[in-house]
């Protein structure tokens, strides 16, 4: 029995491992935008991203995650798991939508680098209810226009 | 004595053998499932079988590219919303006319008072064309531009030119034409080939009437700040003729795409299927082209007489493409694929739907990609706008009903057609405006704004004709 159950043991092991390889674990404690398009859903998000106003000064973790090193490992966890319970079940709404906590985060991290220009405009603001957003205004920041592959061409 | 196995019964080795077996299981699914996954990421299709541009069976593109033909195939499905669609019975839709007494009125004299009913899907265009009882008028062969798969025909009747068949094809009977179809074996709904590429799958336009309809809107100057390729043509030297196909952007081609046949058109017997945008694409604007339009043989352009009044009648057919071209969304660069076969996840996979419906089905899609609200807000804020429009739109009809009792009562007191001629006139002016926006698919939403300034000059100008013809004797 012990050896029925060490060889089956092993047998987990090493599926288990293939599969963390084979999808790509490890780029999950990386930064690398391209680890979040890694199960195909965040393609149009990558997409846009690449063609927006902030792609080359802020990657996916600069405005998605918390910058102190204990919340950081959270809020990667705790994403990580809805994701991969998402796109397994493909159980989500669609189009895929932030969450509150999320878009709190996202806030923190506009401010985190604008906070000399926005002092003034977020000042006295508590969350959620009465902040100021900037997102709400500011929507093609992160992901460029929503429409017409970078908004309208023109003449002028 | 029992014996123990170093503390472990057998129950509890065989309980964690099992346990281990369901875990390496679990995992192994997943792989499977990850590996799927990018399988599909990689390679969105494979192309099995050879299509060209004879290939007019969907179900032949549908091994191919099976995604977008299982979207396709549901456009067979009933489907409804407050103001369109087909209630879901096997039988053919309500009678639009039925319900809205003034539009049978409004329409006597044309076929359309003898059958009009609410629209069904793509796949049914071919079938319920061949069934309705307007079929029972004489009809032109020009309906199946839209109707079929009629390119292999065109290029059949033009000895290989698409657009000689198509110049002939007006002069054959519906009937005639659509035996034609039946022999060809290209009797088929609209399908693949239609917008597609059979080589790249790009999006194209095929139908002629369109390729000369938006070729006229180049060449004049009309402005059309939506359709930015035809700015830049403007802007060039203009050594070769606007080509969809070649100038437009892919944003463009997935509303061009739609352009081919939402449109308002002539397509009866006296002359070739026409798109009327040679002075731009507001209603006003396909007044003025019908009105400077003869026929061929130099009487003035009509599509009926009416019956009891005697006006000569624009009938507006379904000018989608045209109102989406005056509202925000046309302005803000959203096509009409973009709500109307919105994109979709399959797996690891991006395909636009090709379940063609009203947006209002497919809220999530269709809207929330850009308006990030709530379902039900978003149903709320469409439902206003068309309630609002509807309204207009009554109203409109209970002017133009005036109208007609105000000259049926002219008429029996003796009044003559001269005596009547001002009345008559602004007869045709507010039915093309009444129906321009009744005839038009979406009760307003395409371009709320537009829309009721054409159902407020539809009213203004039916109460105008009500008091010319109620003043039919004034000036003696």
């Amino acid at each position: 029995m012990p050896w029925v159950l060490a060889i089956a043991l092993g047998v987990l092991i090493g599926v288990g491992s293939f599969t963390f390889r084979y999808a790509e674990g490890l780029s999950y404690l990386s930064t690398d935008p391209a680890a979040c398009r890694n199960c195909h859903i965040m393609q149009p998000q990558y997409d846009s991203w690449l063609k927006s106003s902030h792609h080359n000064v802020a990657r996916c973790i600069d405005c998605h995650l918390p910058h102190d090193f204990v919340g950081k490992y959270i809020a990667k966890a705790e994403n990580g798991y809805h994701h991969s319970k998402g796109f397994t079940f493909q159980d989500f709404h669609e189009p895929i939508m932030i969450k509150e906590k999320n878009a709190g985060i996202l806030q923190d991290n506009c401010v985190r680098c604008h906070a000399d220009l926005t002092h003034e405009v977020v000042a006295g603001a508590t969350r959620p209810g009465d902040e100021v957003r900037c997102v709400h205004c500011h929507q093609s920041a992160g992901h460029g226009e929503t429409v017409g592959l970078g908004g309208m061409r023109t003449t002028n | 004595m029992i014996t123990r196995n170093r503390g472990f019964s057998t129950v509890a080795w065989l309980a964690a053998i099992a346990v281990v077996a369901v875990a390496t299981a679990l995992v192994t699914a997943l792989l499977m499932n990850i590996g799927e996954r990018k399988q599909e990421a990689t390679r969105p299709f494979v192309r099995l079988v050879e299509v060209t541009e004879d290939s007019t069976d969907p179900a032949l593109w549908g091994v191919n590219w099976p995604k977008q033909f299982d979207g396709y195939l549901l456009t067979a499905e009933a489907t409804r919303t407050r103001f369109g669609g087909h209630g879901g019975s096997e039988a053919l839709p309500q009678e639009k006319i039925d319900r809205d007494p003034w539009l049978k009125r409004m329409f006597l004299g044309y076929a359309f008072s003898i059958d009009y009913r609410d629209r069904r899907g793509h796949a049914y265009m071919l079938q319920d064309q061949e069934n309705t009882e307007r079929l029972t008028k004489p009809q032109s062969g020009s309906c199946l531009h839209c109707h079929a798969s009629i390119m292999p025909l065109y290029r059949q009747l033009g000895d290989g030119d698409a657009m000689k068949g198509f110049e002939a094809s007006y002069k054959y009977s519906y009937q005639e034409l659509n035996a034609k179809l039946h022999d060809s074996g290209h009797a088929y709904p609209v399908s693949c080939v239609d917008c597609h590429s059979p080589e790249t799958m790009e999006l194209r336009v095929t139908r002629p009437g369109f390729i000369n309809g938006i070729r006229a809107l180049a060449n004049s100057g009309a402005p059309v700040p939506h359709l930015p390729s035809i700015e830049r043509w403007r802007a060039g030297n203009k050594a070769e003729p606007y080509d969809p196909n070649r100038d437009a952007s892919r944003t463009e081609m997935r509303s061009y795409v739609c352009g081919q046949c939402h449109v308002e058109y002539y397509c009866a017997a006296k002359m070739p299927l026409t798109f009327p945008w040679g002075k731009g694409l507001r209603a006003q604007d396909l007044e003025a082209f019908w009105n400077e339009t003869k026929f061929e043989d130099g009487s003035r352009f009509m599509d009926y007489r009416h019956a009891e009044s005697g006006a000569p009648i624009l009938k507006a057919q379904h000018p989608e493409f045209e109102l989406w071209s005056q509202g925000i969304h046309a302005r803000s660069g959203v096509a009409c694929a973009d709500c109307h076969m919105p994109y979709m996840r399959d797996g690891a996979t991006k395909v636009s739907d090709h379940w063609v419906r009203s947006p209002l089905l497919n809220i999530n899609r269709a809207c929330q990609t850009c308006h990030h609200m709530s379902e039900s807000e978003i149903a709320a804020r469409v439902d206003q706008i068309q309630q609002r429009n509807f309204e207009l739109l009554q109203n409109g009809g209970t002017a133009l009903m005036a109208l007609l009792d105000a000259v049926q009562a002219a008429k029996q007191a003796g009044a003559t057609d001269e005596q009547l001629a001002a009345a008559l006139e602004l007869q045709r002016a507010a039915q093309w405006r009444l129906d321009f926006i009744a005839a038009e698919n979406s009760m307003g939403f395409h371009a709320p704004q537009e829309a009721a300034k054409v159902l407020g000059e539809a009213a203004d100008l039916a109460r105008q004709g009500q008091v010319a013809a109620l003043n039919w004797n004034a000036a003696q």
